[in-house]
C-alpha cells in the first residue's frame, strides 16, 4: 500500500489554481536525496522530463486541400520527396526516412541524404514554400491526372504529425569491434572499438522516469514538436518484456510510444529534419512528457540516475546487422554522459548523439507551462502493455 | 605566437615555390594540415604556423605581395547556431577537439584555434550546422 496517493485530477486542480510544484527530472533527484521519497511525494505534484533526438518512424498525416478540377493523387511528391498517397484523394502519409527521388543514396559511398522527408516536414513547420507534384489515372468525379503547385503550411487544411514509434525506453550504444570505420544510425563507428555512441537523454528520458508505465498510457498530454501533442497508442516494437534492474529500469529497448499532434502549431526548433550520413534522413524530434507523482513509487521512479541506467553497447559491425542478439557488455548513462567507458579494460571515448542540453530545455519549458495554468495533464483512457508488470 | 591560416593561390602562383621561403627568410616553423592543389587552378593550404611575432607579421605580408591571399582558418570554418543543436555527434569524428563537450552542461563547445578546416564535421553533423568554405 502506498503511504501517498493523490490522483491526476486532484493535481490538474492544483495546477489550474497555480499551486502545484513541478520540478525537473534533474531536481527530483536531488529532492528525493535529501527528503526521502514519501517526502518527495506529499510535496512535488509533477516531474518534467524531455528528449530530443533523430527519431524514425516519425511523419505527417497531410490533406492538400482540393484542386479544381479535382484529382485522386495516386503518386504524391513533396520537393520531389516521395509520399503514400494510396489513402484518399488529396490525403498522403509523409514519411521521415524517405529520401528525395534522385538520391543518390549510398551509391558513393558513405552517402549524404541532403533532404528528405523529415527535411520537407521542417520546411512546413518553418512556414516555407514546399512543391507539390501530384499524378493520377483519372475518374469520372476526379478528372484531373497531375496537379502542381507551391503550398506552405497555413494553406493546408490539416497536418497532423503522427509519429508511429518515438521515444524509445532505452537503447543500445554502438560500438564497431571491425577493422574499417562504419556509417550507422548510430553515428560514425570508428575501427576497433575506436568510440562508443549513445542516444537517450537518461535520467531526463521521459519513459526511464515512469519504467512500468504507470502514469503514461493512451491519451497523456505530452510537448510535441514545440507545441501540445498527446500519446495515442504504444509504438511499433514497443516490448515490456526486456530484462529489467532492481530499480525497474528496463537495461535494452523497451516500451516505445506513438505520438500525435497539430503540425501547424509546432516549431522548427523541435522538429528538425537530420541527414545521418551513409545511414538516409530522419527527423529530430523534441518530446517531454509530464509524470504526476500519485504516490511515492513514482517519486521513486522520477528519480532515477544517469549512474543506475545500464544499456547495452552492441557491435553494429556484425552483431547488430546479423541480427545476433549478443552484446559486448553493458554501461551506465552516468559513464557515458562523463564522457568515457571501459570496455573490456580499455578506455572508449562515448559520443551522444542525443542533445542533453535540448532534453533539459523541454523538460524546463514544460515545468513553466505547467506552473502557470498553461497545461494540465492528461488522463490516461489505457494503460500501455507491460503496466501490468509494476509489483508495488 | 602560433595561428593557423587558410593560404589561397591563384592560377598565376599555384605552381610557385612560395612557403619554404617562410622557413628559409622568417624563421617561422610551418605544418601543412591540408593541401588541394590542382593543376591550373586555384589551390590552398591550410597551415599551422608558429614563431616570433614580428616575423610572422613579415612572413604574411611576403605571403601576400606573392599574390597569396591569406586568411585566418576561421574565416573559413562557421557554426549556424541556429541548426546546432548540441547533440554531440560532431566530437566523434573531429581529430583535433576543436568540437568536444563541456560537462556537466553537456553543450558542444566549438574552439576555431584549435580548428584545422579539415571538413570532417561537415557530413557528420545530422542538422548540417557545420559549414566549411574555401
Amino acid at each position: 500500500m502506498a503511504a501517498v496517493k493523490k490522483t491526476i485530477r486532484e493535481i490538474n486542480e492544483r495546477i489550474r489554481k497555480g499551486e502545484a510544484v513541478v520540478v525537473t527530472a534533474e531536481e527530483m533527484i536531488g529532492i528525493v536525496a535529501d527528503n526521502g521519497a514519501e517526502d518527495a511525494a506529499r510535496h512535488v505534484d509533477v516531474v518534467t522530463t524531455g528528449t530530443f533526438s533523430p527519431m524514425c518512424s516519425s511523419g505527417a498525416f497531410l490533406n492538400l486541400g482540393h484542386a479544381k478540377p479535382r484529382i485522386r493523387a495516386s503518386k504524391v511528391w513533396l520537393n520531389n520527396v516521395p509520399a503514400c498517397g494510396g489513402i484518399a484523394a488529396v490525403d498522403l502519409y509523409l514519411g521521415a526516412t524517405e529520401p528525395t527521388e534522385d538520391d543518390p543514396l549510398n551509391k558513393v559511398h558513405p552517402g549524404e541524404f541532403r533532404y528528405g522527408g523529415g527535411h520537407v516536414i521542417e520546411d512546413l513547420v518553418a512556414g516555407r514554400k514546399v512543391h507539390v507534384y501530384l499524378e493520377s489515372y483519372g475518374t469520372a468525379c476526379y478528372p484531373n491526372k497531375v496537379v502542381e503547385k507551391d503550398v506552405v503550411l497555413a494553406d493546408l487544411p490539416q497536418a497532423i504529425l503522427c509519429n508511429p514509434r518515438n521515444c524509445y525506453q532505452n537503447y543500445n550504444c554502438g560500438i564497431n569491434l571491425s577493422d574499417r570505420t562504419i556509417y550507422t544510425y548510430m553515428g560514425i563507428l570508428r575501427p576497433n572499438g575506436g568510440n562508443v555512441t549513445f542516444s537517450s537523454a537518461g535520467q531526463l528520458s521521459p519513459l526511464l522516469n515512469d519504467p512500468y508505465y504507470r502514469t503514461i498510457g493512451l491519451g497523456t498530454r505530452i510537448f510535441l514538436g514545440g507545441a501540445e501533442g498527446y500519446v495515442t497508442w504504444y509504438g511499433t516494437q514497443h516490448n515490456p518484456a526486456v530484462p529489467r534492474g532492481e530499480n525497474g529500469v528496463v537495461r535494452g529497448g523497451g516500451g516505445t510510444l506513438f505520438v500525435m499532434g497539430d503540425l501547424k502549431k509546432m516549431s522548427p526548433r523541435w522538429l528538425m529534419g537530420v541527414s545521418i550520413v551513409g545511414y538516409g534522413c530522419s527527423l529530430a524530434v523534441g518530446i517531454g512528457i509530464p509524470i504526476p507523482i500519485i504516490d511515492e513509487h513514482m517519486a521513486r521512479f522520477t528519480a532515477v540516475r544517469d549512474d543506475d541506467i545500464f544499456a547495452p553497447v552492441v557491435d553494429y559491425s556484425y552483431d547488430y546487422p546479423m541480427g545476433t542478439g549478443n552484446i559486448v557488455q553493458e554501461v551506465s548513462y552516468g559513464e557515458l554522459r562523463r564522457g568515457t567507458v571501459q570496455i573490456n579494460g580499455r578506455k572508449v571515448p562515448a559520443v551522444p548523439l542525443s542533445s542533453y542540453s535540448r532534453a533539459r530545455e523541454i523538460a524546463e519549458t514544460l515545468k513553466t507551462w505547467i506552473a502557470n495554468g498553461m497545461f494540465t495533464l492528461g488522463e490516461p483512457q489505457m494503460p500501455l502493455p507491460g503496466s501490468e508488470l509494476f509489483g508495488g | 605566437m602560433k595561428n593557423t591560416y587558410v593560404l589561397h593561390f591563384d592560377t598565376t602562383n599555384y605552381d610557385k615555390p612560395i612557403v619554404y621561403r617562410l622557413i628559409r627568410d622568417y624563421d617561422l616553423v610551418f605544418n601543412i594540415l591540408k593541401a588541394v592543389i590542382l593543376p591550373k587552378q586555384e589551390s590552398y593550404l591550410v597551415m599551422e604556423i608558429d614563431g616570433d611575432v614580428r616575423q610572422l607579421e613579415l612572413g604574411l605580408h611576403y605571403l601576400q605581395n606573392q599574390g597569396v591571399q591569406v586568411d585566418p582558418v576561421t574565416k573559413n570554418v562557421h557554426r549556424n547556431e541556429e541548426r546546432c543543436t548540441h547533440c554531440g555527434a560532431c566530437t566523434a569524428i573531429c581529430p583535433t577537439g576543436a568540437l568536444a563537450i563541456e560537462r556537466p552542461s553537456m553543450f558542444v563547445r566549438f574552439d576555431p584555434d584549435k580548428c584545422s578546416a579539415c571538413g570532417l564535421c561537415v557530413t557528420a553533423c545530422p542538422p548540417r550546422a557545420m559549414e566549411v568554405s574555401f
